[in-house]
Formats: structure tokens, sequence, C-alpha cells
């Protein structure tokens, strides 16, 4: 569904040049559910708007819904849905009428069109809301128009930039209880950036990490934590053996940033919940005695921050 | 036939605040029939002997209007350029210039809607009607006004990161013009170096034109002056701002 070769995207600042996508290549296929996630300024955005035909890239080639986006942009332009970061919708203008406009924008039939608008409004469960124009709608009713604005012509990929920012909790949960549902009712491909770590993790399928314009890992949330991150298993000591226990630690399967204290024992490994019985019955046998067991699964940011040394959290704050 | 129906698309979609808002759209009646009450005894017999000043006034009136209403709409896609709006339409398979013609020829309706009823009102004061000059004059306005705005457009992609030049830009250059062409008062009365500023003042020679319209005028080369002044104002608007938009990269 998408397959991009070296994509680059350079702005001239008053700093100089600032490269914002350095080489991206990869490839989506369809079906799959695939989340970009990074720190603000990562270049995500600017990928999908290069993605999308917004933006053209500075070098390199990209075929997206089966239409290269530098010779054939209208192609893309009739096949994709685009839910920017912005708010796609006018601020004086009828909930409906802007669906309709979208359907006239797409081309499609007046009647195909308003049809699908009413469908929409009602899957979206914006109905009541018709005759509301933009500023008097809450945001995440303005958000949820902008992703039916992007599915008024039925695409089969859908990109969404940053869905959920500025978004409470209960919006951004009830949002994506309407996106998963219409993914499983029609199959679509879905693309999203987000810099919300519990977002990719479980929403996504697959995970895309990118930083300072690079993409830096992609794999399915659980390997990637697997890998990259590794769960964290904590044995409390009763006596103090932390020496043997330590030895015992080093040689599990994967071993690594293994941590000794006063009565206690750390060691990273890659299937945590599947050594620990195994990891507990050797240290019986050696004779430690054991008062505490936890095994602390990786998040997201702990893998953000095996690849690159830092948290998300420190990364947001240090890129503008 | 896809530009036009993409323009129609565009066109449609900004007519309908248009016209919920009604309101504003009498509003914009006020200021002209203040002037027309209250300035328009003053002018005298500025047309000539035996001819009412309304003949030389309103057509005046109307390029002011026309100019100042269609230099200042690039604000309104200032506002759909941060928010995301434009981008939206931007990333549909919708001609580009279209996007921007559909929106100009909108802000077209209410200043044609305020000329009518100016010069409707204007009847039973002593302005005379000279149906096809006068109509003609309309055409020229509104094709003036689409290039006006399509310009205006193009300065606010340009300064989309600065609002605050783009009114600078779009106040410093209307204002001027306007005085300068002679719109409020005869030029010929003033100083002559004002009198030879406004003969380098493009925006004059379609006033004059507007002018010689209501006076029953239709062959002659006032008139020729300023359609050559509004086919070239039209020519690069649409130019310029076509290629702004369509290298827009929000």
């Amino acid at each position: 569904m998408i397959h991009a070769r070296d994509l680059a995207r350079s702005f001239k600042t008053k700093a100089g040049p600032v490269e914002a996508v350095k080489g991206l290549s990869l490839d989506v296929a369809e079906g799959e559910l695939v989340a970009f996630l990074g720190p603000n300024g990562a270049g995500k955005s600017t990928s999908v708007r290069m993605l999308t035909t917004l933006l053209p890239p500075s070098s390199g080639s990209a075929m997206v819904a089966g239409c290269d986006i530098a010779r054939d942009p209208a192609g893309v332009r009739k096949r994709i849905g685009y839910v920017g970061q912005g708010s796609g919708a006018g601020q004086y203008y009828k909930l409906r009428d802007e669906l309709l406009t979208q359907g006239a924008a797409m081309r499609m039939h007046p009647a195909d069109a308003k049809r699908r608008a009413d469908a929409l409004i009602d899957m979206l469960e914006l109905t009541g809301m018709e005759d509301r124009i933009g500023t008097t709608l809450s945001g995440g009713q303005k958000r949820r128009l902008d992703v039916a604005l992007g599915l008024m012509h039925s695409p089969t990929l859908l990109f969404l930039d940053e869905p959920s920012t500025g978004l409470d909790p209960h919006s951004r949960a009830n949002l994506w209880e309407h996106v998963l549902k219409l993914r499983r009712e029609t199959g679509m491909t879905i693309f999203l950036t987000t810099h919300y770590l519990e977002e990719a993790d479980t929403m996504a399928e697959r995970v895309m990490v990118m930083d300072n314009g690079q993409l830096i890992a992609d794999d399915t949330p659980a390997r990637l934590k697997a890998n990259l991150a590794g769960d964290r298993i904590t044995i409390g000591l009763a006596n103090s053996d932390a020496a043997k226990a330590a030895e015992l630690a080093q040689n599990l399967p994967q071993a690594r940033e293994v941590a000794v204290g006063d009565s206690r024992v750390e060691v990273t490994v890659g299937e945590g919940e599947a050594l620990l019985p195994e990891f507990i019955r050797r240290l019986h046998e050696v004779g430690v005695d054991i008062a505490s067991a936890n095994v602390r699964r990786p998040t997201l940011d702990d893998v953000f921050l095996g690849l690159t040394g830092r948290t998300l959290r420190e990364a947001q704050g240090s890129v503008a | 036939m896809d530009f036009l129906y993409d323009v129609k698309t565009s066109f449609v979609r900004e007519m309908k605040p248009l016209i919920s808002g009604w309101v504003w759209l009498a509003f914009g009646l006020v200021q002209p029939l203040l002037y027309i009450g209250l300035f328009v005894p003053l002018l005298g017999d500025v047309g000539g002997a035996g001819v009412s000043p309304l003949q030389w006034f309103i057509p005046g009136m109307m390029v002011m209007l026309t100019l100042f209403g269609t230099a200042m709409v690039g604000w309104s896609l200032t506002e759909e350029l941060l928010s995301g709006v434009l981008e939206r339409f931007l990333a549909t398979p919708m001609s580009r210039p279209a996007l921007l013609m559909g929106r100009a020829l909108k802000e077209m309706f209410p200043l044609f809607f305020q000329a009518v009823v100016m010069i409707v009102i204007a009847i039973p004061f002593g302005l005379r009607i000279y149906a096809v000059e006068m109509l003609y004059g309309l055409v020229l306005l509104g094709l003036f006004g689409v290039g006006v705005a399509a310009l205006s457009y193009a300065l606010a992609i340009a300064a989309k990161n600065n609002t605050s030049l783009f009114y600078m830009v779009s106040q410093s250059v209307a204002l001027p013009l306007m005085l300068l062409g002679g719109v409020l008062l005869p030029l010929e009365s003033g100083p002559a170096w004002l009198y030879v500023a406004s003969r380098f003042n493009p925006l004059t020679y379609l006033i004059e034109a507007e002018r010689a319209l209501f006076m029953g005028e239709l062959f002659s080369t006032t008139v020729l002056y300023g359609t050559l002044v509004v086919a070239a104002t039209l020519v690069i608007g649409l130019a310029i701002g076509g290629s702004a938009i369509r290298k827009a990269s929000i």
C-alpha cells in the first residue's frame, strides 16, 4: 500500500538548512495498522505530508495506494483519506455541509455523498449535530468530524496525523473505539503518527520509531519491547547471597544489565515471565532464600531509551 | 470541466455561511448609504452642470468597496491556512486554482448585491439609469475584484507565518491606490503634482471608466483604458495567485 525509498526533505531556516527527514524507506502492506512514534520534531508529520502529496520531497520516491507521489499526485489524493494535525472543518460551516463539500471535492455523486454523510454521522455518533457550525462543537466532536471528512470517499488507506492530540483521555478512547470499529468493518490500511506511547502500544500492530529524521526501529510493539528493552526481573533476597544470585542471573539467556543491591538482584532478559520460574528454581537449588519476585514489562519508552539513550519525555522537551 | 466543477464546489461551500449570515450583508450597506446621504450633498455639480453628483460618486464608491472588500479577502484564507482547513482541501483531487477561484467569486457576491441596492436606492434621488453601460461597469468591477482577490490570496499564502504582515501590506497598497484614484473628490481640482501622480495609478483609469459608463458612455477611450486595466489585473492576479496555491505546502 505504501512503498517509500530514500525520502528526504530539508527546509531552509534562518539558522541554515534543516534536514527534517533523512532517507526514509518503508513498506506498508494492505490492511496494516502502523504507527509512527517519535518526539515532536522527529520528522513524522513531514514524512506523512510527503506521502500524502502535500509536500514535495527534496529527494527520493514513493508509491502510495498504487500511484507515484511525484508523477501522479492527483491519483494518490483520490485514493487516500487524510486527517491532518489541525482542524479540517471550517469554523462557520455546518457539519453536514462540510461532509457534502468533501464529497464534492472527492468528485462523488451528490446522492452518494448524502448517503455516505448520513452513514458517517451515524457511525461517528454525530447525530443531532448536523446543523451545528464548527465553533460550537466540542474537541472530541471536531476530531470525529475530521475523521468523517477523511472517510467520506471510503478510502482504502487512511492517514491520521496526531489524531488524538489535545483530546482528554475519554475522548481519545472514544475516537479510537470508532476508528478501530471502522477498520474491522472495512479492512482499510491505517497509518498514524503519534507521540503518545500508550496509543502506539495498544492500537498499532506495527510501530515505526522515528527520531531526528530517521527511522530507527520497525516491528510489532511486543517484539520491539522484547528485543530492544526486555523484561526487568527483580528478586528480593531474604539472606545476603547477592553474589551467588548475581552469578546465576548473569547466566540466564539474553541476560544483561545485572544490578546487585544489598538484598536484591535485578536483571533484564528477553522473556521475563517465562524465565522467572526457572530462575527461582535455580536460586533455590544453590540455597538462596527469596523474599519477593517481580517482573516489570517494558514500555515503548524503554524501547526509545534503549535506542536513543534518552526517554521520549526528555526528547519531547529538548526538540521544539 | 473538472475545473469548473471544483470552482462550483468551492463557491457553494463559501456561500452557505454568507447566506445564513445575511445580517452582515445588510450591515455592509450602511456605510455606502451614509456616504450617499451625508457626503454626496457636499459635492455640488461635480459631474458637470445639470448632472446629479450621484452619477459621479456612485461608480467611485463601487470601485472603493470592491478594492477594499477584495484586498482583504486573504484574511479569511489565512484563518483556514492556519487551522488546517486549506490543507484538508489540498489533500483532495480538487484543482488548486479552482479552490481560490470559487472563494474569490463568493467575495464578489456581496459587493454585487451592495452595488445593485445602492443604484436602486439612488434612482429616486436623481440617478439616471444607463442599463447596458452600467451593467458593463458591474461586469468590469467583478472581474477586477476577482483579480485583486487572487493577489490577496497569494499575499496571504506568502505571509502565512506572519499575519500582521498581510494586514500591513494589503492596507498600505489599497489605501494610497484609492486616494490617488480620486474616489471621493475630483483630483482635477487639487494640486498639479497630485494629478500627475494619479496618472500613474492604474485604479484611476478604472474609476474614470466607471464614471464614463455611468454617464452613458460606452465606446470611448476612457472605457477602453479601464477595460485594459481590468484585463491586466485579472491576468496578473490569476497568474500569481494560481502559482502561489500550486506551490503552497502549508
